[in-house]
């Protein structure tokens, strides 16, 4: 890697004002993605402004009709959590099936959002049960965070600091994962909540995580999984690459939702 | 026998220094006063170098020196040479294009190398190397082989249409005839797919010059010192052997990789007198993926003759090999006599004619990865046999069976060259089906019907050879090296023992097996036992590790040693015991006058050997320490039956590796559990080239799967528990009856998986599916033929 000034920030002032102050600065949450990057020389921050000392960035509230996850809260702390156990239980499954053991015990919820992988978990759970982003300046619908694959509406300076997620009645997430890296070749989630049904598909498109319409209004009819499977998804914007072609991807999203739906119940 | 001696399965000696991180890996050793060096590697697969202008870099802080190919062009630095001479079918020798440590005018592969930047720290020298400013100008590349056949680029302006070699093998015309009078004739298509060996621990080397000596000292991560000194000693460096050191200390597994004279030991050596300073290089996981040598990649077209009773007559076979862009150390053998020279495999087949031609690519050179040419051979073999049967309507196991060479037709001369010594197929073919009740696996099918997946098993029969000898057959068929085998047995005064070994040990655990030899020999505990290997300057002599020959050429080297020690051994006891040394005889550790209570330990004879106060000294020399070179008779033949059951789900073409038998004919045994292991190692590697491994360049060039993003490993949870026992015949050609087990589970396994994958879409009418059966391509055969059954 090359050189950076380290910063570690003891608050979420302290963090975005050292940001502010970098020339080229970046948070560091749990370094999974941040750091192979450096490793490899694909970027060159002047600053790191690592977060893991912040302590009111981490920690999961149960709010009755919603949880809220701090933005520093590391995978396996939602996979192990009763709260999300009980009362999302496909985030449970969703957190405890992201990369590895190591991956799970530094990854953080807050970076994997703002990364926004086209492969990665959390950004289906978050566009398919209709979370809240939170930052230090603002509240982000799910709908408006998402700005394409490794892109989001956040600003330069701008902090996630919790993700809020409604209970939904009924959720599933089923994730086909890439033999190679075990990220989602393809992954689905679908969700009820307040009588909407929203239904996501990450790893499958050329723009990042999406919402499946056509697999939503086959399910707001009939919640079924044979519903969900007798969608039949065009390829179009879809990815193809050595692992999957467009066509394969398109008709692994309809067969993953529709054992996401058996999952949700 | 001793209780630590042959047979027993005694833990690893290595398992407490390799489990608790107490490795010595050539990373870990530091040097006084070393620099770091950093490869400017190439980004294009082919260009020609305009220029390479080194001079911002050299002013960057903390660096020491850069080299260029000029550099060492114009120090007269000898090219990277390859091992094994094969002729074409007209004679003539083949290709042989100069391989230069830092590129000359071209550069053929991404990846190949550049410029060597040295500086105080790894960094700098990185830093640095961003600075230096190269001219390419890109040329077209040559990727796939028939691109490559076609001439349109040349990856070597000597080697036209960039074909190395156009060989052949068997008999043509016999096997022609064979044809003429078949009833059936069976063909196939297939491609062994090109793997990337990822051994866990990355290349790394640090070299020293010596002014006050003259000497050279590279520690690198080999699989052969010995071969090393002479590849580089002799041929690129001009420094003779008693001027170069070459330690290999732990090496984090090979697979074959290791075994090759790579460019950065030239270079840092050569560098290392330059800048007076230990150089100290590492790669980096990516630096592995681009630049260790490849495996497989062939692609081969072959029919089978067979008559109407399912006899093969004939088997004809034209074979095309990927050898990348340059000839690697074995590069030439693997795709020829390791692989050709097995294609009878298990089956009496009558006649066999094989033609191969190898290919000039701007890839990574491809040369051995375990198993190495005939895991090739047994793919193909076992997928045309699988084939026929499904073809010709008859039952797999019987079509093998009825072909299959009997056990008292050994010893068995082959069509293509190899003499089996011994052998016996129907019997560990039988004891795999019944171990995986084959019997019953229709009821398995049914069971997971019900839960909607698609339930097929598969086959594979096979035989391999190793310990690539006798040295004179080798040299004859055009190897630059003998292949035998040295190792001294250094018994110390108190009885202990010190065995170096010419091979190495990279994981296989030779430090405990060897050590049980000698304590099968001398009848003592295994523990009193040291083997060291790896260093040329300890090390007598040797030619490493590959080809599943240590135990096969280095244990009966080891062996005889140990009879020298006896013999002298029984002298010094005759002289103390005052008896004839023809009424001494040697058992559990004790020298015995027969017929009398008169006895001395083996610990007593050593101490009088070294203290030779009572001594026959006017017959003998004090000292007990004993060499011995081994050149074996013949190669050895490890063969078996393997068997694998997939469940497919239909749905998203997911393969899922249910079971997995394996019955191997390893010879004799000398440690059950180090043998299991190394089954189970070579099985997951097996599974991992049928489901999941597969190295794919774009049509530029480019290595689109670089890292572990896109290349699969197999992982714990891609495989089933094993099941694997040893049934073995005796091997006939070494003193110690072994064979070899290292590359078994690679050589056999493939073709069963893929077999089983076939089995089980055969319902849906899919008849084919390549490696590695990825759940897209499972999907895609699954598709297409369902849409060409609603077709028809
Ligand atoms: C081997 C491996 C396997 C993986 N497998 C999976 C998988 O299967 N599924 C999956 O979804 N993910 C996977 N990941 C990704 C991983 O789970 C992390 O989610 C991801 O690396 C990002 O989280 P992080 O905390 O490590 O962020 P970092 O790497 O520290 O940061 C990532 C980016 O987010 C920014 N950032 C971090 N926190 C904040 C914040 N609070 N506000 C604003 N910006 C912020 C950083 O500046 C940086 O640009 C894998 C990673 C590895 C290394």
């Amino acid at each position: 890697m090359y050189q950076f000034n380290y910063q570690k920030a003891g608050s979420q002032d302290d963090a975005v004002s050292a940001l502010s102050s970098a020339e080229d600065g970046k948070f560091l949450a749990g370094g999974m993605t941040l750091i192979p990057t450096l490793k490899q020389r694909l970027a060159q921050p002047s600053d790191l402004v690592d977060l893991s000392g912040i302590n009111d960035m981490v920690g999961i509230q149960d709010g009755g009709d919603s949880i809220t996850i701090g933005a520093m809260t590391r995978h396996v702390d939602v996979a192990n959590s009763d709260v999300v156990g009980s009362k999302i239980p496909a985030l449970q499954h969703l957190a405890s099936h992201i990369g590895d053991p190591q991956v799970r015990n530094r990854g953080t919820i807050g970076g994997s959002i703002a990364n926004n992988d086209p492969a990665a978990d959390y950004p289906a759970a978050v566009l398919a049960l209709n979370a809240t982003v939170i930052t230090n300046k603002r509240e982000f619908a799910a709908d408006d965070f998402f700005d394409g694959m490794f892109a989001t509406n956040l600003e330069e300076d701008e902090l996630i600091t919790a993700i809020r997620f409604p209970v939904p009645e009924k959720a599933g997430y089923a994730k086909f994962p890439n033999p190679a890296s075990r990220y989602a070749l393809v992954g689905v989630m679908v969700a009820q909540t307040g009588g909407e049904t929203r239904v996501s598909v990450t790893g499958a498109g050329q723009d990042g995580v999406f919402r499946a319409s056509d697999i939503e209004s086959a399910l707001s009819g009939n919640w079924s999984a044979e519903a969900a499977k007798g969608v039949k998804m065009s390829d179009d914007g879809l990815n193809s690459d050595i692992h999957a072609s467009a066509e394969y991807r398109a008709h692994l999203i309809s067969v993953m939702a529709s054992r996401a739906v058996d999952a949700a119940g | 026998m001793s209780a630590t001696g042959i047979g027993a399965s005694i833990k690893r000696v290595e398992d407490l220094r390799f489990l608790t991180g107490n490795g010595h890996y050539t990373d870990d050793i530091n040097q006084l006063d070393q620099s770091h060096a950093w490869i400017l590697r190439s980004p294009h697969a082919h260009a020609k170098l305009n220029s390479v202008d080194t001079s911002k870099a050299a002013a960057a802080p903390g660096v020491i020196a850069i080299f260029t190919g000029a550099d060492m062009a114009a120090d007269g630095v000898g090219g990277i040479p390859c091992g094994w001479q094969i002729h074409n079918k007209d004679g003539s020798p083949m290709a042989e294009p100069g391989h230069p440590a830092l590129a000359v005018d071209k550069v053929r592969h991404v990846g190949d190398q550049v410029a060597i930047v040295i500086a105080e720290t790894r960094d700098q020298a990185r830093d640095a190397a961003e600075l230096i400013a190269v001219d390419y100008a890109v040329l077209p590349a040559a990727i796939d082989m028939d691109t490559a056949l076609s001439g349109a680029s040349l990856v070597h302006d000597d080697a036209p249409n960039n074909r190395c070699f156009d060989w052949e093998i068997g008999d043509r015309d016999a096997t022609e005839a064979a044809f003429a009078k078949a009833d059936h004739v069976v063909s196939i298509d297939l491609a062994n797919n090109r793997l990337i060996p990822n051994a866990m621990e990355p290349r790394a080397a640090i070299s020293e010059f010596d002014r006050s000596t003259g000497r050279y000292t590279l520690h690198t991560t080999t699989q052969n010192p010995h071969v090393i000194r002479l590849l580089m000693g002799a041929f690129v460096l001009q420094i003779p052997e008693h001027k170069l050191r070459i330690v290999a200390p732990d090496v984090g597994g090979g697979f074959g990789s290791k075994i090759f004279h790579y460019a950065e030991e030239a270079i840092l050596t050569w560098a290392a007198a330059k800048v007076h300073r230990p150089i100290k290089w590492t790669a980096e996981r990516s630096e592995s993926f681009m630049t260790d040598a490849h495996g497989r990649d062939h692609e081969t077209h072959a029919d089978l003759a067979l008559d109407k009773d399912g006899k093969f007559l004939g088997l004809r076979v034209a074979t095309k090999a990927n050898v990348g862009a340059y000839l690697s150390t074995f590069g030439s053998s693997v795709p020829t006599y390791l692989y050709a020279t097995l294609l009878a495999g298990v089956y009496a087949t009558p006649a066999i004619y094989a033609e191969v031609q190898t290919v000039f690519t701007n890839t990574v050179p491809v040369d051995a990865y375990r198993g190495a040419g005939r895991p090739e051979c047994t793919y193909l073999l076992e997928r045309l046999v699988t084939k026929a049967a499904r073809d010709l309507g008859m039952d797999p196991v019987e079509l093998r069976q009825k072909n299959m060479i009997q056990p008292d037709q050994y010893p068995y001369q082959t069509p293509v060259a190899l003499e089996y010594d011994c052998g016996d197929s129907p019997a560990t073919f039988a004891s795999a089906l019944k171990a995986s009740d084959y019997a019953g696996f229709e009821a398995r099918r049914g069971a997971a019907e019900k839960n909607g997946k698609l339930r097929g098993i598969g086959i594979s029969t096979y035989v391999e050879a190793c310990g690539i000898a006798p040295s004179a057959v080798a040299g004859a068929l055009g190897a630059r090296a003998g292949l035998y085998e040295s190792a001294q047995v250094r018994v110390h005064p108190t009885g202990s023992v010190t065995v170096y070994t010419g091979t190495h040990s990279h994981g296989q655990g030779h430090e405990t097996t060897f050590a049980q030899l000698v304590s099968e020999s001398f009848g003592i505990p295994a523990d009193l036992v040291e083997v060291s290997h790896g260093d040329t300057d300890q090390v007598q002599f040797g030619m490493g590790t590959y080809g599943s020959r240590s135990l096969a050429v280095g244990g009966p080297a080891i062996l005889k040693a140990c009879n020298k020690v006896i013999d002298k051994a029984k002298k010094i006891a005759a002289h103390i015991l005052e008896a004839d040394v023809s009424d001494i005889e040697f058992a559990d550790g004790k020298f015995t006058v027969v017929g009398t209570d008169k006895e001395m330990a083996f610990a007593e004879v050593s101490l009088a050997a070294y203290v030779p106060h009572n001594y026959p000294i006017e017959e003998i020399e004090p000292g007990l320490d004993e060499n011995a070179f081994y050149d074996p008779l013949n190669f050895s033949f490890p063969g078996g039956a393997h068997i694998c059951e997939v469940e497919v789900d239909p749905d998203t073409g997911h393969v899922e590796v249910i079971d997995f038998t394996a019955v191997d004919d390893v010879g004799r045994v000398v440690n059950p559990m180090i043998v299991e292991g190394q089954v189970h190692g070579g099985l997951a590697q097996g599974v991992g080239q049928a489901v999941l491994e597969g190295c794919v360049y774009d049509a530029d060039g480019q290595l689109l799967t670089g890292s572990y993003m896109d290349y699969t490993m197999p992982r714990a949870d891609d495989l089933p528990n094993f099941s694997v026992s040893t049934q073995g015949v005796m091997g006939a050609s070494n003193p110690l009856e072994v064979k070899g087990v290292g590359e078994v589970g690679a050589i056999g396994s493939p073709p069963a998986v893929i077999n089983a994958i076939i089995d089980a879409l055969s319902p849906l009418g899919v008849t084919d599916i390549s490696m590695p059966a990825t759940p897209n391509k499972v999907w895609q055969a699954i598709q297409a033929s369902s849409v060409r059954q609603a077709a028809e």
